[in-house]
Parts: structure tokens; sequence; C-alpha cells
């Protein structure tokens, strides 16, 4: 229960931009388009916040949508890392 | 015999390596004989190295700039610490057995140095039960097991017992443990320590080279009373005065050493020192070096040429040269150019044939160079208006503060900047120095020019707006020119005109200042916004602004409205940033190096002058201010009444002295504006009102200072109460809380300051002056800290910003796109 507020909490919190897991075949066609290896992504600790929520485990890749002033929405991709 | 580095494996050094190593052993103290020879087997012996010119190495055989020197080594007679590794001794001491060598805690505990540091030790080791007593460690550089201390030749004999894989574990990256202490000590070429002959033909030796002589000589006293059997406290000292003399060497900063010291008393520049700092090998040898091809001096204004263009002394023009390859389309200029010479402008310093060969042009041999330049050479010919050059002016805090320039070669002493190319810079003329660096490859030169070029700096990437622009009189100036009413006649709207290069038929005899000023506009420029002497009216009459606030062009032509800081300045300027925008850089600086050559020329028809009366008020005037600051005392009195009966209400979090303070300044600020909005009203347009209200300097605040009153100085944040106990200054009761006695200044600087007033003003400018140095070094630090992290970030192919190891930082630049420096205030524009 208690887990479940913190979740509420943290999720709809207006810093905190939309966080989803990526499926198998969407990371690889992602790192295709980039052309690298998982390793060359930006990192995302396993024990972040978000990502113990949605229960990232090391080697997913989260893709966060982000809301910027300019852009619009900016996208921006994560690689799930131990800690 | 080109060889190829794979790799570079940093160790420590093994006595075996340091045998190979070296070509010698150094066995004397002694340097000099009494012919001044270098002593054989001393430290300056001559296998080691040569520094003269015209002697022959005595191991390699290469003359002096050939021979790299080679190394020699001091057989140590007892083994000293090396204090550089003094931490990862205290890791493998304490953490290891001393009779088995094996590790004492458990691997996984100990990752990291911090941990290392503060592991518990079990009382028995664990593998072969021996008592464990506590590793102690004392500075500079004495360990202790239990009570009894350690001397390094008990700590070597431990160290020897650690297994390869345990000293991996902890933390030592290469090498065996005990080579920690050392047994022989490598003496470096005499090339990385030369000695320099002073002009008396005395000789006067490196530092590392005094230091050398130290240790060899406290080593051969060392080795000599081995020999005797001599006493073991006499042992003792001179080993501990060895391990001194080692210590020093390496780094003569460690704490708890004194440093040793030169004769003359200044402490000797060792090992560590050469490496560390701002002054080390590192950052001042290795990443920043001095330049060829670059010049620096005084700069001065020339309002007169182009922002683009940098005036250069024909002295500098005729030492700095250009590489031109000698064509058939240009044989005949260049010729004429080495028949020149270089002591003729423009002519050329040297001429490269075709092999390589260099040869300076001189009055004796420049018709023959003349003569014999064909296709293939190359002449360094003079610099010539036109050339593109760099300018630069520290400290170098964005990439405005290098800019390409076109060369505009003058008389005189100084490089001549244009005032609208200072801002970038942050360059005044108080006596401000610049450098110039001249690109000599034609790759260099188109890339200065398309991406560094003055014009193409315009846009600031930092908030996407103008950062050149018109400044000071040029406002002064565009406001006298365009302000309601102002009307020249045909001469002087002639020499108005011709001032900024527009040269047409003038066929009446009166031309309004905005007529003039339209004649810079594009013809088909459309926009409306207010000017900065805009003054903030509840309803706007935008068209009808009785100030002629409010700016309007419509087809190119200024229909209303001033010209102001709001319209050319840079940070400020809209219409600026318009024209730079839509009408491309060219055109911007083309209408800001005609627009600042309109301006003053206007001003200095008019003329501009400020003086004394202008910031004078009428005598009802200031008596009214008197009594704005007599009814403000009134209201203050009142806070303090209720605050000594205990009446104030603490507002939300603050304490009820807190609130006090709060009422109090909220007052006197009231005070102070309230005097601000009079003079405001009652100031006829001086010039100096001129100057406030169009943004051309000061500010209608600095104009309050002058004439009405200071207000109150604020002290960290609010009114001063250091000082005595209970008062500020002695002149005051304890516990006075009226404005006079914590910093309320009510003269203005016209009627001047009372010795009290003066002290909290100068209260005041001392901590400005403490904040802003304190500013500077802060940020300063945090910009080289943020410079360094950031510096090989690069933005990709396929628009990925990326680290050096080609990982990826952003997805796209700014997670936007946007190029600032293309933008408008961040922002992109409707049509692009």
């Amino acid at each position: 229960m208690v887990v479940d507020i913190k979740k509420e909490i943290i999720l709809n919190h207006e810093l905190v931009p939309k966080h989803e897991i990526l499926s198998e075949e969407e990371t690889q066609e992602l790192l295709e388009k980039l052309g690298i290896s998982k390793k060359q992504l930006p990192r995302i600790y396993a024990s972040d916040p978000v990502a113990k929520i949605l229960g990232a485990k090391p080697g997913d890749v989260i893709k966060i949508t982000r809301k910027s002033p300019t852009a619009g929405e900016s996208i921006y991709y994560r690689v799930v890392v131990k800690g | 015999m080109s060889k190829v580095i794979k790799a570079i494996k940093f160790e420590i050094m093994s006595p075996q390596d340091v045998k190979k190593l070296a070509v010698m052993k150094v066995t004397t103290s002694e340097v000099y004989d009494a012919d001044a020879y270098p002593v054989k087997d001393g430290v300056t012996d001559p296998r080691l190295g040569v520094v003269d010119p015209g002697i022959r190495c005595r191991t390699c055989g290469g003359r002096f700039g050939e021979c790299p020197g080679h190394f020699g080594y001091i057989e140590l007679a007892k083994p000293v610490l090396n204090v550089l590794y003094l931490k990862q001794i205290k890791i493998l001491l304490s953490l290891t057995c001393p009779e088995c060598g094996k590790l004492l805690v458990d691997k996984s505990k100990v990752k990291t140095d911090a941990e290392r540091l503060k592991a518990e030790v079990p009382k028995q080791c664990p593998h072969c039960g021996a008592k464990i007593e506590k590793v102690k460690f004392e500075k500079p550089y004495h360990f202790y097991r239990g009570e009894k201390q350690l001397n390094p030749e008990e700590i070597r004999a431990h160290l020897e017992k650690i297994s390869d894989e345990d000293a991996h574990a902890l933390g030592l990256k290469g090498g065996r443990p005990e080579w920690l202490v050392l047994t022989l000590l490598l003496v470096p070429p005499i090339t990385a320590r030369p000695s320099i002959t002073l002009e008396t033909g005395e000789r006067s030796e490196d530092d590392l080279t005094h230091k050398l002589v130290d240790i060899v000589r406290i080593n051969q006293r060392l080795a000599e009373n081995l020999e005797i059997g001599a006493p073991q406290f006499i042992i003792e000292d001179l080993w501990e005065l060895l391990q001194y003399h080692v210590a020093t060497y390496f780094n003569n900063e460690l704490s708890g050493v004194p440093p040793a010291r030169h004769r003359s008393g200044r402490p000797l520049k060792t090992l560590s020192q050469r490496l560390k700092t701002k002054e080390g090998r590192f950052r001042h040898n290795l990443t920043g070096k001095r330049v060829n091809f670059s010049a620096r001096g005084v700069i001065s204004p020339d309002p007169l040429i182009s922002i683009n263009d940098i005036g250069v002394p024909l002295e500098v023009a005729m030492t700095l040269t250009i590489p031109i390859k000698v064509t058939s389309h240009n044989i005949g200029f260049l010729k004429q150019l080495v028949r020149d010479g270089s002591d003729k402008y423009p002519g050329a310093n040297y001429i490269i044939r075709p092999d390589g060969t260099r040869k300076r042009i001189l009055p004796d041999n420049k018709e023959d160079l003349a003569e014999e330049l064909a296709e293939g050479y190359v002449v360094e010919r003079h610099l010539l208006d036109g050339d593109i050059v760099l300018f630069n002016r520290q400290p170098s805090l964005h990439r405005m503060s290098i800019m390409a320039h076109r060369v505009r070669v003058m008389p005189g002493k100084t490089f001549r900047l244009h005032l609208a190319a200072c801002p970038p810079y942050n360059a005044d003329f108080d006596g401000d120095e610049m450098n110039l660096h001249v690109p000599q490859t034609a790759e260099a030169r188109a890339e200065a020019e398309e991406l560094m070029l003055v014009e193409k700096n315009i846009r600031s990437p930092r908030f996407g707006g103008p950062i050149i622009g018109a400044t000071q009189d040029f406002i002064s100036g565009a406001y006298i020119l365009t302000k309601k009413g102002s009307k020249f006649s045909r001469e002087e709207a002639a020499q108005i005109l011709a001032a900024a290069g527009v040269y047409v038929d003038l066929d009446k005899d009166e031309y309004e200042g905005k007529e003039l000023f339209s004649m810079l506009l594009p013809d088909d420029l459309n926009m409306e916004f207010k000017a900065a002497c805009c003054q903030k009216c509840s309803e706007c009459k935008k068209e009808n602004c009785e100030y002629d606030a409010y700016v309007v062009v419509r087809n190119g032509r200024l229909v209303c409205g001033a010209i102001d800081s709001k319209a050319i300045s840079p940070f400020k300027g809209l219409l600026l940033d318009k024209i730079d925008m839509e009408y491309g850089h060219e055109a911007a600086r083309e209408f800001l190096d005609r627009v600042t050559k309109m301006c003053i020329r206007a001003l200095m028809i008019r003329g501009f002058t400020i003086s004394i009366s202008d910031i004078d008020l009428p005598a009802t005037i200031k008596k009214e201010i008197k009594k704005i600051i007599n009814k403000t005392y009134k209201k203050i009195d009142e806070i303090i009444e209720r605050y000594h009966k205990g009446e104030i209400e603490p507002y939300p979090g603050r304490t009820v002295e807190e609130t006090r303070e709060d009422l109090i300044m909220a007052e006197l600020f009231n005070a102070v504006n309230e005097v601000q909005e009079i003079i405001k009203a009652n100031f006829k347009e001086t010039d100096a009102m001129v100057m406030a209200k169009t943004g051309a300097r000061g500010s209608l605040q600095n104009l309050t200072y002058m004439a009405g009153l200071v207000g109150q100085e604020m002290i960290r944040g609010g009114r001063a109460f250091r000082g005595f106990k209970g008062r500020t200054l002695a002149h005051f009761k304890r516990e006075d809380l009226g404005p006079k006695a914590h910093g309320f200044v009510e003269s203005s600087f016209i009627k001047g300051l009372d010795p009290i007033e003066f002290f909290f003003e100068v209260m005041k400018g001392r901590e400005g002056i403490m904040d802003s140095s304190l500013k500077t070094r802060v940020s300063g630090y945090l910009e080289r800290r943020l410079v360094n992290a950031l510096h090989d970030l690069r933005v990709d192919h396929d628009w990925t910003v990326r680290d050096a190891a080609g990982s990826i930082v952003q997805f796209i630049p700014g997670e936007d796109g946007i190029d600032p420096a293309k933008s408008s205030w961040g922002k992109l524009t409707g049509g692009a």
C-alpha cells in the first residue's frame, strides 16, 4: 500500500517525465538506427525510483518522453544498468 | 627508423629496471673538479648527456640536441620509502599479515582506497594465526606496528611477503609492493636539469642537481659509517637524513617536512613541483603552448571602420606574414613584393624554395630573389588590407571572445576596434590589450571567414539576440536624430548621410531625422515595438504616444517612435535582431556600420554634454523630497515603537526582528521610489536624462542618487548592524533602531554625504569589491571544470551529441535541435 502511494506521487510529479520500457524489437530498431551498441546509450540505474516502479531489469531500454518549451516533446533513451 | 607507440603503461620501477635504464652508477658527491670539469661518477658526469653545444655525448656520441640524455642511478646504502606512495604502503602494511603476507580482510570489502584505509583488521591472522598489531602512520613518513617503529628495511621485508594477487586486490596497479621502498634511485639525465652559466662565468646548477648532490653526500656518509661499524644512533640519524633528502627530492611540499631550501632561502623546485599546478609541466607547457604568427597590443576605438575590420599598425603588418604560393597568376605581384623587400610596405619577409629552404629577404639579395622566383615557390608576404585574422581578448569566456576580422593597415601603434564589436569581447579602451593571430593556410582562412567573422557572430548563442550593436553615444545620437521634431537643414542632412555612406540627391531644404534614418532601412521592413524610453503608461496609445516611444516601421520608413537602445543596442536591439534574421548577417553588418556613423554625426552636429545643472533640482522639489523623508522617519518611529511594545506580528517563517527589518526597509525603499518618481516627473530633457531614458548610459537610479538621495545602503542583504555592541558607530545610542544609525543616506551626491553616511557608503563599496573578486574566482573555476568535462562533445552526422568514445549524450542537440545562435531569444521565428 505504501509503495502504491509513493508510486502515485512519483509518477504524477510534474518534474517526472513519461517513462516506458521498449520492447526487444523496438530496442533493436533503435540501436540499428543509431548504429551503436547498448553500451553507448545514456544510462539509468535499476535503483532509480521510476525504473523500480516500471520493474526495469539491467539491459532494458527506457524511452523517456519529456515536455519541452521549444520542441514540444523530446524523446530520450536510457539503458538500465545495475545499481 | 620510425617506431609506433602501441600503448603506454604506468608502473612502479623495479631496481632491475633502474639498472637496465641507467648507463652509470653515481658514487661521488663532487660535481666539478679544480679545472671546472665535471667529475667522473658525479651527478653531472658527461655520460649522462650533453647540455653544451660542441661536445659529443660519452654514451651515444650524439651532439647537443641529438642526444636525449641518459639515466644514472644511486645505490642507496640503506633503503628509504618512496614518499609518493605512503598511502599505498600504509594500506599494504595494515591489511596483510607480517608473518605470512596474506590478506587479513575480505577482498570484497576493500574495493576503494577509502574502504581500505578504514577497514577493520582482526586481532589474529586468519591464515597463520599470528598476532596482528595495528599499523600506525605518523607524518611525515614514519610507520609503527603497535609501539615499535618500523624502519624501511623491515617494511620492505614485510612487503616482499605479499603475493602479487593480494597486492593487486589492495589496489597496486603494476609491479611488486617492495618496489615502493627504494633501494636504487634513478638519476635523471642532465638534459632534464641543465645548469645555467651566468654572465659572470659562474655556474648555477638546477634545483634537482642540488638535491641529488645532497642525496649522494649523505648516502656516502651512511655507507662509510656502516663500513666502520659506527654506533646504532649515528646510523639511524644518517638514515633519517637520507630519507629526508629523498623525500624532498620527490616532493618538497610534504606536510610535516620542512622544505629543502636553496642558499638564498628559496624552497627548491623538485620533481612534484615541476609537474603540479598551473605553472607546472602539464598545464603550463603541455596543455598551453606559445604560438607564432601572433601579435599583442593595446586597443583603441575607431568608429569610422567597419565592425568587421581591425586596424593593424603598420609595424605589425610588416612583421606578420602570410605564405602565398607562386602561380602564373600572381607571379608578377609577388615578384614586386619581393623586390620591395621587408623594409618597404607592402613587401615580403621570406621566400621558400620548392626544396623547402627558407631565404630571408634582405636589401642585398632582394633583386636576386625576385629574379629567382618561379612557380612552386612560396612567398611570405606582409599582411595586406582584407586579410583574415583572428582577434581575441582574455578571459575567453565564450566563443565570441575570438572572432575573425578583416585587416586594415593603419599608421599608429594600437589595434583599432569598432565600438560596436566591443560587447562580445567585453573590451574597453582603458588600456585593454588584445591578441591577433594570422591563419597560415587557405583552409584556415576560409573557415575563419565563414564561421568566425564578426558579422556572423552578431547573434549570441547564449540568448539568441544580438551581442554586437550600438552602445553609448550611438544610442544618444540615434535618439537625438530620430526623436519627435528633430529636423536638419539640407547641409546637415548631407553631412549625416555622407557619414553613413548614403549618397542621394537632396531636394528639400529641411529633413526630419526619421527620414534620414529611414534611408538605412530595407525597403520592405515592417515592425512595431515599444522603445526603451517608453513610460509604461497603463494604457498604450501606440502611434499617438506623447513620448514618441512607440516605434512603427512601415515599408522601410520610420513612421513614428524614436530609435534608442531597444532598437539597435546589443542584448536588446529588436530592429537589429529583425534585420539580422530576415536580411542576413551582411545586411545587419552594413546597417550597423552605417547607423553608428550616422548617429555620431547627428550627435556632433547638435552637440552633447552634461553638467551639474542637468541634475540640479529647484528648491521646491528639494523641499518636497525632505518632506517625504521626514514622513518616512515618522512611520519608522511608529514601527519601532510597535516593536518595543511587542505588537509586531511576525511574518510566516520569520522572527519578530526580521519582520521589523522588513517593515522598516519597505518604508525606506518606498521613500526612495517616491523621490525617484518626483525626479522623473520634474527633470527637463537634459542630456543626462536623455542618456538615462534611452539606455545609452546610466539609469534613473543613478540620477536619483545624484539629485535626490542615495537611500538605504544594503550590507549583506539588509541594514548595517555590525560594529560595536548594539550599535554600528560610537555616534549612536545602543539599540538605536532608527534609519540613520543603520546606513540610511538621506543626502544626495550633489549635496554630499555626512561622515557617517560616507562610512556606510564605503561599507557597501567594500562589500561590492569583495563579492565581485570572489565571484570571478568561483565562476572561473566552475568554468574550467565544465570545459574539462564537456570539451570533447560534438554533434555527429546523425544529429546525435556524442562524447569522444562515441557514446550518446543527447539524441538531438539541446533536446530540440535549435541552434540558439540562429534563434530569436531561444525560439524559432514565424517564417523559419
